[in-house]
């Protein structure tokens, strides 16, 4: 067991797989000598190589279709979208390719592939670097959806990820990289995906999280447990396929349910989340399902006054709680 | 000396290129059949049949001709909806052809879920066609990316229409194919229409195998109804591909004998003058008298050709009329790999129809990857 920093678990992970299957490649911008300008690919190149670690052109939808083409030809690869809010250009191969290669043949083809992007706010990024685009993504079946809130969570569904035979998109929160320590085992592990866990056990009202709100929401569960509520925290980790079970399973003990997410809130993830939880467990509810989630703004705006105003943050879903719990 | 002697005879047609009399009767075999096939499915749209067709009338020619420069069955070809000639030189049949048309269960490229003219076939090395256009040239790039890493020998080639190549797509790939010496072929399939706007307005400079040089690539231009000059600019692509030396463009000028589509009436927007004139570039025609010049295509040789189309074409025809239809229980297979308990059909609004009991015999073929 090791303390890791989460993007030290990817590293990590990244470097692991690489070494047992020869057939995993990684791709992207800046991802070979330079490291990614995060440094999650940071000595990658220089123990695999040119034909592994290959530093493209400025272009995504390049980057994603070679990753296709390549996964049909045998490959296993992990591209890195230098940060989510780029990923848009490659939208058409992402969502008419990708998603649908396996489903348009009848199983006669697949897209094994990763594709990693940074993703979120509360990091000076503003507009262009700030955003989660997980909703775009999560809507498309064919395509699967994962964001890790802990370095062992990251490492070990990265692995699951770059084993699957079906394309995954796992976003990884940047504000984490290297605020977010944790154990991580030594030996080989992998955390199996379309499975959510229970991070905070309680009885009076649901939390769904992922991602950075993850911890937020458990700060939150902290803050309001000061004034008697019991809350159940539950991180998603993989967003589609949902883990519809553990979601059903908590609000039907609790009885409420609070939906936590920092993209804007109108159309977001959270709100499908919501929208299973009112149609499958509306006889166990006590109240409306709830959201706390970003403003209904085109993008994080720079100044960090106006930042703080749109980020999700303890305080916000712990004011959530509390008048959710009084309903 | 030999040499002189052989030299004073005339050469039989295709020695040059190392095809034999069985490889000219093949090719021309393959050419007619592409255009029985793709007559027959604009009879059974006109007789309420089949509801769409898009055709390859025009392309046969360069189809057969420049994948016949390629390794049946180790190469690979990301083809277009115009590709039947293609399809069919690389191994796929005129059932599975015809069975596209109907959306059988059987269909190989699909099981029935994509429209005609998108076909696919993992068994052939033929990778699943799409609507949006070009986005398969980075997919043969990949493919080539493989190959170069796996070190397997392969060629990867694309196709689509001078239209298509205006796409972002077709820049980024090419870029990245050329930096890296990919062995990747793009071919572009020139008929001078993007559905109804001509070449002028599509594409500036009027060609597309000029662009070539901004990649440091060749940039080849053929004429399409040639066969033999199609397969030698594809040869000699394929030699620079497996020799480590890079992709090449090849765009070659072949003619739109139908409308975009079923649904498309081109005398809207091409004239009749026109259309007489491009019925004059007709592959076929023009590939059989050049066979028949050269005393490769004998009447008993033409005969026997003809009489094996027909009946082709007619069992396919059949063979798809009575393919079932795919049953809607087996419209949530394959959305993954595996099945997703929160991945299944809507719980509400369906009727029963999902529910229903599956006839084995009614569910959709699966290729193993």
């Amino acid at each position: 067991m090791a303390l890791k920093t989460f993007i030290e678990a990817i590293r990590d992970g990244l470097r692991e797989e690489m070494t047992r299957d020869e057939n995993v490649i990684v791709l992207g911008e800046d991802v070979g000598k330079k490291g990614g300008v995060f440094l999650a690919t940071d000595g990658l190149w220089a123990d695999f190589g040119d034909d592994r670690v290959i530093d493209t052109p400025l272009t995504e939808s390049q980057i994603i279709g070679t990753s296709i083409g390549a996964a049909i030809g045998g490959l296993r690869p992990v591209a890195e979208i230098q940060f989510a809010d780029f990923i848009h250009p490659a939208f058409n191969q992402l969502v008419s390719e990708a998603a649908r290669l396996r489903y348009r043949s009848n199983n006669g083809y697949s897209a094994p592939m990763v594709v990693r992007a940074p993703y979120g706010g509360g990091v000076h990024g503003a507009l262009y670097h700030s955003q989660s685009v997980e909703a775009f993504y999560t809507h498309v079946p064919g395509l699967k959806v994962v964001i890790p809130s802990t370095p062992y969570d990251a490492k070990g569904l990265l692995r699951s990820c770059i084993r699957d035979d079906d394309p995954v998109l796992f976003f990884e929160h940047k504000k984490m990289y290297r605020s977010v320590r944790g154990d991580v085992p030594d030996g080989e592990y992998t955390v199996p995906l379309g499975k959510a866990q229970v991070t905070h056990p309680g009885s009076q009202v649901t939390v769904i999280a992922y991602g950075l709100m993850a911890h937020y929401a458990l700060e939150a569960a902290d803050r309001v447990a000061e004034d008697g509520i019991s809350v159940e925290v539950v991180d998603l980790r993989t967003l589609r396929p949902l883990d519809k079970e553990t979601v059903l399973d908590s609000v039907r003990k609790t009885g409420k349910c609070l939906v936590v997410y920092e993209d804007n809130r109108f159309g977001g993830y959270g709100a499908e989340v919501a929208a299973i939880v009112a149609e499958e467990a509306f006889d166990y509810l006590d109240g409306p399902v709830t959201r706390i989630a970003g403003p209904d703004v085109p993008g994080v705006p720079y100044n960090h006054v106006l930042e703080d105003w749109f980020m999700v943050n303890p305080e916000k879903i712990a004011d959530g709680i509390r008048k959710l719990a009084a309903y | 000396m030999a040499v002189s002697e052989r030299s004073a005879a005339k050469k039989p047609l295709g020695s040059d290129l190392g095809l034999s009399t069985d490889d000219l009767l093949e090719m021309y075999r393959l050419v007619a059949l592409a255009r029985a096939v793709d007559e027959r499915m604009w009879i059974l749209n006109r007789a309420g049949r089949i509801p769409f067709v898009i055709s390859g009338q025009g392309h046969e020619g360069a189809q057969v001709g420049i994948t016949w420069a390629l390794e049946k069955g180790k190469d690979w070809i990301a083809p277009f909806y115009r590709s039947i000639a293609t399809c069919l030189t690389f191994g796929m049949s005129a059932r599975d052809i015809m069975t596209a048309q109907y959306a059988t269960a059987s269909d190989p490229s699909s099981g029935g879920r994509q429209m005609p003219g998108h076909y696919g076939s993992h068994e052939h090395n033929l990778v699943s066609v799409s609507s949006p256009v070009a986005t398969q040239l980075l997919h043969a790039v990949g493919l080539a990316l493989a190959a170069k890493i796996k070190k397997t020998g392969q060629v990867a080639m694309t196709i689509m229409g001078e239209g298509s190549s205006n796409q972002g797509d077709v820049h980024e790939g090419l870029n990245f194919a050329a930096i890296h010496k990919l062995p990747f072929i793009f071919i572009v399939e020139n008929n001078g229409y993007a559905i109804s706007v001509p070449l002028a307005r599509q594409v500036a400079g009027s060609s597309v195998a000029q662009r070539a040089a901004g990649y440091g690539i060749p940039g080849v231009t053929v004429d399409g109804s040639d066969v033999l000059a199609c397969y030698s600019a594809a040869r000699e692509a394929v030699d620079r591909a497996r020799a480590g030396d890079g992709p090449t463009l090849i765009e070659a000028k072949v003619t739109r004998l139908t409308g975009h589509s079923s649904d498309d009436q081109q005398t809207k927007y091409r004239s009749e003058e026109e259309l007489a004139a491009d019925r004059s570039l007709d592959p076929v025609p023009k590939f059989r008298a050049q066979l028949v010049d050269a005393g490769v295509l004998t009447p008993q040789a033409e005969e026997r050709i003809d009489a094996a189309i027909k009946d082709a074409v007619h069992d396919a025809t059949e063979y798809a009329e009575a393919q079932p239809d795919p049953h809607p229980s087996t419209a949530m297979k394959w959305v993954y790999a595996e099945e997703w308990p929160s991945e299944g059909p809507p719980p509400w609004g369906m009727g029963e129809s999902t529910d229903a009991t599956v006839d084995d015999a009614s569910l959709p073929d699966t290729v193993a990857d």
